[in-house]
């Protein structure tokens, strides 16, 4: 009888691994350095998450048709420099689009959104119709992403310089904040991810949509053969994912204030870390919302942590990459137990 | 027949999730015999061999090999050990030679680097051995299902194995590729193996084993000598209870064209101008050995193979199916052969696996789904179709082949279609849930439904069809009556073109 609580508890542990994982993490930096877990932090390792969430969610749903998408961060980079360049002030000197006015919010947000489905429609119709591995189409599309970006930033004068003087409203909207937490400003972005996730779970959850794009993670033929519209569904997956990442570069812009060619250099590389020890399988079919949440909470915890508690900043690769592989690790072992 | 026992299990117990698959089971193999293990889905057979093959272990109880006991770390240690297996669901690299997948791991070499010329000779001498026709070069995925379970099988024998583990061989093979099976069985016998056979096919087991051990919910019912058994003295130890009839009585009243077909013929398969009618109410047959284009046509009919001509014409109305979507709009539902392929959802749940086809039906107002709604229709999948399943939430991986089936069943139930193709709709499930799946096929075509059933079971085709259409090289070879035709009939028709 007693032995078999311990299994139960080391099957809880095992199956909640990320969980420990997170509480780990936390105690360890919590001890060496103990104002860690101050407010100010807090909001800033939450913030940090906030900013990377949507991109991460986007990500997950190409994971879980057994894909992944390599030209995420790219396209943030553009969205982010659109953005940048639609809503940057009429008294900047080195304004991209020097005789026009400063654009509403929502244009530039909706520039964005759109950028990133047409690009996400691309990907996910060259998937779909040519059954090309989304390894192979986005490594291609985020090439061109990359032209485009820097032809658009030789626009006018500005002879791809970084993009500043950004309109004080549009930094407002994004980064200012309508609720404070023991005096500690929380972003407006935060709240806007909460929203997004909210959706997400919906979509992923609650509609037909979702469920196709699970089933057809799991298995496309079986997904075919009970007449699921599978090139529909995957061109869905990786329209909403771009519009995520459209909308990523929208904040972005607004919460790094300065945009160049480098902006979002790498991101998908980080969400893709994150959906994977969150339990967004690569053998497709599996992941949740609440897992992708915990796994970029995570992540953001170990960069901020590691940084917290002064580890040498090149060591920190290291760390990252030891912490990555063994998340992982933990999570594989659970599905092996299984079978 | 020897009385030296090769191989014993001893008093072994396997449970997964805290359900005990096979509870404190024991069986001992005789050398140069066939041990039968039969018994209905679920019953354990599948587990009790995994277990010896080393694809897990058991929970507790010994195996002994030739009087030692012995642990395997995984199936290389058990085939290194003289143990083989033919699993029930290939497991085969399909893109790979039918050379490469026989000597996977054991490449034959000379000096460090793969000799092609010996792999290929090596594969030669063991085809001849065994008398089957295959290219050693040839791509798996190109090979018919029957094909690759005959590579299958030629690598088990590959080992010089001492036991050899047939788990439901012969659910993809013609009656010609069963006899061939049952010529390798003879001559590994021959050879002083010894064989546990797994079968749902009772003329088969009858025909060849030696001793039958009959399971039930993970326990021993009874081994016995083969001789001393018949089908109704299995069929009852195997439910516990007298089952009548397998194949349900009274045939439904047959009604007007439903469905007409003409001049069909497909693209990049072989089905050459198939023309015929079904009624309303009809259950109708279509036999012809593997390769003969059964799925073909059904896969034609369905929007899967692509056509190259004929028309479809469902209620007087041409219809196009040109793809599965469309079909399913129009009526048509598609059970098809290869489950794993293109069936089930394998890490998904039950709830997904039965809903999947039928989304539209539990959207709410606008987009949203309703999951109570999704909830009640799979659990009234599982009660009427008699699914055995611990929990809805579970994947569908974790049900025996036969709960798949039903499930998958039931999946297109819910689509209220009006002709339902059935390809295979019984291989690998056991004869109570054959019975049932009969009964209600039978039900449908009372309720003046139209079914089209392919399979490679004639006797099975002779007992719930009224018509039956004969395939053969994909032509239409000729019509049957059910109710008149005798199996030889049948066969005669199916090779007419060969």
């Amino acid at each position: 009888m007693e032995k078999k609580k311990t299994i139960n508890i080391k099957k809880l542990l095992s199956d909640n691994s990320i969980y420990v994982f997170l509480v780990l993490a936390i105690l360890v930096i919590e001890i060496i350095e103990p104002s860690f877990l101050s407010i100010s932090s807090i909001v800033n390792i939450i913030s940090l998450t906030a900013a990377s969430l949507p991109m991460a969610l986007g990500i997950a749903g190409t994971i879980i048709l057994t894909g992944t998408d390599l030209s995420a961060g790219r396209m943030v980079g553009l969205t982010a420099c659109v953005s940048a360049a639609l809503l940057q002030s009429t008294d900047y000197i080195g304004k991209l689009f020097a005789g026009i006015p400063t654009m509403p919010i929502f244009v530039a947000l909706i520039a964005a959104l759109l950028i990133g489905a047409i690009f996400g429609c691309l990907n996910g119709f060259f998937v779909a119709k040519f059954s090309i591995h989304p390894f192979i189409v986005t490594l291609s599309t985020q090439l061109v992403m990359y032209g485009i970006l820097l032809m658009f930033l030789m626009i006018g004068n500005n002879n791809g310089q970084t993009l500043s003087g950004l309109a004080p409203e549009y930094m407002q909207f994004v980064s200012g904040s309508i609720l404070s937490i023991g005096g500690t400003p929380i972003p407006n972005y935060v709240w806007f991810a909460v929203i997004i996730t909210v959706i997400m779970w919906v979509i992923w959850n609650k509609t037909a949509f979702g469920k196709n794009m699970f089933a057809i993670g799991s298995n496309a033929e079986s997904a075919r053969v009970a007449g699921v519209r599978v090139t529909g569904t995957i061109i869905g997956v990786f329209i909403l994912a771009g519009i995520l990442y459209g909308y990523t570069g929208f904040i972005e812009a607004a919460r790094i204030g300065s945009n160049s060619a480098s902006t979002g250099l790498n991101y998908e590389l980080d969400a893709i870390a994150a959906c994977v020890i969150g339990g967004v399988s690569f053998v497709g079919g599996t992941g949740k919302i609440k897992g992708v949440v915990t796994g970029v909470l995570l992540l953001r915890i170990i960069f901020v942590g590691l940084m917290y508690i002064g580890v040498d900043s090149n060591f920190q690769y290291i760390i990252k990459g030891a912490i990555i592989l063994t998340a992982c690790i933990i999570d594989m072992k659970k599905y092996r137990v299984r079978k | 027949m020897s009385d030296t026992v090769i191989l014993e299990l001893q008093n072994v117990t396997k449970s997964f999730h805290g359900n005990t698959i096979i509870n404190d089971l024991s069986v001992s193999l005789k050398a140069g015999t066939v041990h039968a293990l039969m018994g209905g889905n679920g019953a354990g057979k599948s587990t009790l061999m995994k277990g010896l093959f080393g694809v897990f272990s058991y929970d507790s109880g010994t195996i002994l090999l030739e009087g030692k006991p012995v642990s395997f770390e995984g199936p290389r240690d058990a085939l290194m050990h003289g143990i083989a297996m033919v699993q029930q669901e290939l497991n085969q690299a399909t893109q790979r030679t039918v050379m490469e997948n026989i000597w996977m791991g054991r490449y034959p070499k000379s000096g460090p680097f793969i000799s092609t010329k010996k792999m290929v000779e090596d594969t030669n001498r063991l085809m001849e051995k065994l008398g089957i026709n295959v290219d050693p070069k040839a791509t798996l995925a190109d090979l018919p299902p029957s094909q690759r379970q005959m590579v299958e099988i030629a690598r088990a024998v590959s080992y010089d194995a001492r036991v050899v583990v047939f788990d439901e061989p012969t659910s993809s093979l013609s009656d010609t590729e069963v006899e061939k099976l049952f010529e390798i069985i003879r001559t590994l016998k021959a050879n002083g193996c010894g064989i546990f056979y797994i079968s749902h096919k009772m003329s088969e087991i009858l025909q060849i084993s030696d001793e039958i051990s009959v399971l039930r919910d993970g326990n021993l019912v009874a081994t016995r000598p083969a001789s001393e058994m018949d089908e109704a003295t299995i069929i009852q130890m195997m439910v516990g209870r007298e089952i009548g009839d397998v194949y349900p009585s009274g045939k439904a009243e047959i009604g007007d064209t439903l469905l007409k077909v003409n001049h069909l013929s497909t693209m990049y398969t072989q089905i050459n101008d198939v023309s015929f009618e079904l009624k309303k109410g009809e259950i109708l047959g279509l036999a012809g050995l593997s390769g003969s284009g059964r799925t073909s046509v059904l896969e034609a009919l369905f929007g899967l193979s692509t056509r190259s001509s004929g028309e479809i014409i469902l209620n007087g109305k041409p219809v196009q199916n040109n793809s599965p979507r469309e079909a399913k709009n129009n009526g048509f539902i598609l059970v098809t052969e290869e489950r794993l392929k293109n069936g089930i959802f394998r890490n998904q749940d039950l709830i997904v696996n039965t809903t999947i086809a039928n989304l539209d039906a539990y959207k709410k107002g606008g987009a949203l789904l309703s999951s109570s709604e999704m909830v009640e229709d799979t659990q009234k999948v599982i009660d009427m179709l008699k699914v055995k399943a611990s929990s809805i939430e579970a994947p569908i991986a974790n049900l025996s082949g036969g709960n798949q089936q039903k499930l998958i069943i039931g999946r297109w139930l819910l689509c209220k279609p009006t002709v339902y193709l059935l390809d295979e709709p019984t291989r690998g499930i056991d004869v109570a849930a054959k019975s049932e799946v009969y009964r209600l096929i039978n039900e449908l075509a009372g309720r003046g439904h139209s079914v089209i059933i392919s399979s490679s079971e004639t006797p099975e085709l002779l007992g719930i069809c009224s018509r039956i259409l004969v395939m053969s090289a994909g032509r239409l070879a000729g019509e049957a009556d059910a109710s008149t035709a005798t199996q030889k009939e049948i066969m005669e028709l199916a090779t007419k073109y060969l």
